[in-house]
C-alpha cells in the first residue's frame, strides 16, 4: 500500500464533497492510502495574481507539512496542483529562489523546504502509475455504450515545463485513457483544450459564463452522455453554473458532469449516492444510470 | 492596430453599434508619456523576462478562450502596449486581469514569449502599484482571516461527518504570517491609487449573477 498526503484545498473541502468521497472510495480500492494533513490551508493559487513569492511561500509552507511526515501529495484539484507543483519545481531546482522563499518560511515561522516532496495529482497517479491495464482488471460493471466527454482543465498539465511532459500540453489522454479502461467511450470535441473560465467568474461573470457555454456547445454538437472532469472550479462552471447558463442564454443542455473518480467507482461496481455521491452532483446522471441498469 | 490610434471614444458611438463584440476603450497613443522603461520592468520580474521576443503573430489571441467571447482581453494588444511603454493605461487598464491562466498561449506561442506569465508579471506590478483587482483583496484578506478561500463552517462539517470525512479545522496564522510579511494586507485596503480614474463598471456584467 503506498501513502500520500492528501491535499484537498478549499473549494472541494466545503464545495464537491462528491469528488472527495469518490476520490476516497476510488484510492482504496487501489490500495492507495490518503493520510490527512490538519495543517494544510490555502494552497496560494489565488495569489498567483498578486505576488510571485507568496505564492511560492504559501504553497511551499503546506510541502514542508508533507515533507516532515516524509509524504509525497496527492492533489484533487488542479488550481492547487499548479500552485503546489510550481513550487515543488521550481524550489526544487533554482536553489537560489529556494533560499529566498525559505527566508520568508522561516520569517514566517515555517520549517524550510528541502525541494524533495513530489505533488501529483489523483489523476496522473491513476493514469500513470495505476495504468489503464490494473483499472481494466478492476472493472465489474463496464460502462459500456456510455459516451463521456473528456474535460482536462488548465492546471493538470499546463505549462509542459512543470509537468515534465507527462501527457500532452495541446492534446492530453489522460480521461480518454481511464473513460476507455472502464469500457465507456470517450467523446472528442472541438476545443477540448480549452479552459472552463473558472479564473475570471469573478473578475468579469459575463464573460466566464460565455466560456462556458462554448465548451457546452462543443460537446452538444457531438453529443454525450456526460462530461467528464477532474477538477472542483470547472464543475462549479459546468454543473453548478449550468442552469443559470440555461436561463441567462436561452439555451439547453442537460448534461451530467462527473469527477473522474465517480466514473471509475461506477465501473469498479460502487453505489453512485452511497460511496460515490452522485445525489450531490447539480445535473443529474439519472439517464447514464439507467442505461446502464443502475438505481 | 488602427482603431487604437483613432482617438475616438465608446461615448461617440451610436447605441445600436456599442454591441458586445466592439471593444469597450480605445487608447490614445501618447508618444510624450511613453515610458521606455516599462518592458525592462516587466522583463525583471519573475514570468515576463521573453517579453522583448514578441513579434505580434496573434498565435495568443486565436488560442484565447476568453479572447473570444471577450474582446476587451487582448493578450497581443497588451503586449504590444507594454513594449511600447504605455505603462500607465496597461496597470490601471481592467483588461489584465481577465486572463484566466490556462496557458493555452503559454503552450503554442512560436516566440516562447510566455504570455501567461507575462500577463501575472503584469499584474505583480500593477498590485504593488496599488491596483489590485477587488477580487484578490478579498483573497487577500480570507487568507488572514481563515488561512482559507472559503470558510468552513459548522454546516459544512457537519456535511463533511454525514459522509464519513474527517473535520476540517481552519488555521489562519500560518498563511497570515506569510501574507503579512509580505506586506500583502495593505495592497488590500480599498484606498485608490491617486492617478487612477474612477472604476468602470459595464453594468451588463451584473446581469444574469446568481
Amino acid at each position: 500500500m503506498k501513502e500520500y498526503a492528501l491535499f484537498i484545498g478549499c473549494t472541494i473541502a466545503t464545495r464537491s464533497l462528491n469528488y472527495e468521497v469518490s476520490a476516497r472510495k476510488v484510492a482504496a480500492a487501489f490500495d492507495i492510502k490518503f493520510v490527512d494533513i490538519p495543517e494544510f490551508a490555502c494552497c496560494g493559487y489565488p495569489m498567483s495574481h498578486v505576488d510571485h513569492d507568496t505564492l511560492l511561500a504559501i504553497a511551499a509552507r503546506n510541502l514542508v507539512q508533507a515533507q516532515e511526515r516524509g509524504l509525497d501529495v496527492i492533489t484533487l484539484c488542479s488550481a492547487c496542483t499548479g500552485a503546489l507543483t510550481k513550487a515543488s519545481k521550481v524550489l526544487a531546482e533554482d536553489p537560489k529562489e529556494r533560499e529566498h522563499i525559505n527566508k520568508i518560511l522561516t520569517k514566517s515561522g515555517s520549517k524550510e523546504f528541502l525541494g524533495k516532496t513530489k505533488v501529483r495529482h489523483f489523476t496522473r497517479i491513476l493514469f500513470e502509475q495505476i495504468g489503464p491495464e490494473a483499472i481494466r482488471k478492476k472493472v465489474t460493471r463496464p460502462l459500456t455504450g456510455i459516451r463521456l466527454a473528456p474535460h482536462h482543465g488548465c492546471h493538470y498539465e499546463r505549462p509542459a515545463y512543470l509537468f515534465d511532459g507527462f501527457d500532452s500540453a495541446k492534446r492530453p489522454k489522460s480521461l480518454e485513457t481511464i473513460i476507455s479502461a472502464v469500457g465507456a467511450t470517450p467523446v472528442r470535441y472541438i476545443n477540448m483544450e480549452r479552459c472552463c473560465g473558472g479564473d475570471i467568474l469573478a473578475i468579469e461573470e459575463k464573460s466566464a459564463m460565455k466560456v462556458v457555454k462554448a465548451k457546452l456547445d462543443d460537446i452538444n454538437a457531438e453529443g454525450a452522455d456526460a462530461m467528464v472532469l477532474q477538477c472542483p472550479f470547472c464543475s462549479i462552471m459546468y454543473d453548478e453554473y449550468q442552469a443559470t447558463i440555461e436561463d441567462v442564454f436561452q439555451a439547453k443542455y442537460g448534461l451530467p458532469v462527473l469527477y473522474l473518480p465517480q466514473v471509475v467507482g461506477l465501473a469498479l461496481g460502487m453505489d453512485p449516492k452511497k460511496d460515490l455521491g452522485m445525489n450531490l452532483n447539480n445535473v443529474k446522471p439519472k439517464a447514464l444510470l439507467a442505461k446502464l441498469g443502475v438505481k | 492596430m488602427a482603431e487604437d490610434t483613432s482617438g475616438s471614444r465608446p461615448s461617440e458611438k451610436p447605441k445600436e453599434q456599442a454591441k458586445e463584440d466592439v471593444r469597450e476603450e480605445f487608447i490614445v497613443v501618447e508618444c510624450d508619456e511613453l515610458d521606455p522603461n516599462f518592458r525592462d520592468e516587466v522583463a525583471r520580474e519573475p514570468g515576463g523576462e521573453n517579453i522583448r521576443k514578441c513579434f505580434q503573430c496573434g498565435t495568443c489571441v486565436a488560442m484565447c478562450p476568453v479572447a473570444e467571447q471577450d474582446p476587451r482581453y487582448d493578450p497581443r494588444r497588451i503586449i504590444r502596449m507594454v513594449n511600447l511603454g504605455m505603462r500607465k493605461e496597461v496597470l490601471s487598464g481592467q483588461a489584465i486581469w481577465l486572463c484566466s491562466g490556462c496557458y493555452n498561449c503559454f503552450e503554442r506561442c512560436p516566440q516562447d514569449v510566455r504570455p501567461t506569465q507575462i500577463l501575472q508579471a503584469i499584474q505583480h506590478i500593477a498590485s504593488r502599484e496599488g491596483y489590485t483587482h477587488k477580487a484578490f483583496k478579498a483573497a487577500i484578506g480570507l487568507l488572514c482571516q481563515r488561512g482559507r478561500l472559503i470558510e468552513v463552517s459548522e454546516f459544512d462539517n457537519r456535511s463533511r461527518k454525514k459522509l464519513a470525512l474527517p473535520e476540517i479545522k481552519e488555521d489562519a496564522p500560518p498563511t497570515k504570517a506569510i501574507v503579512e510579511n509580505q506586506r500583502l494586507p495593505e495592497r488590500a485596503q480599498d484606498k485608490k491609487p491617486e492617478e487612477k480614474k474612477e472604476e468602470k463598471k459595464p453594468a451588463e456584467t451584473k446581469e444574469g449573477a446568481k
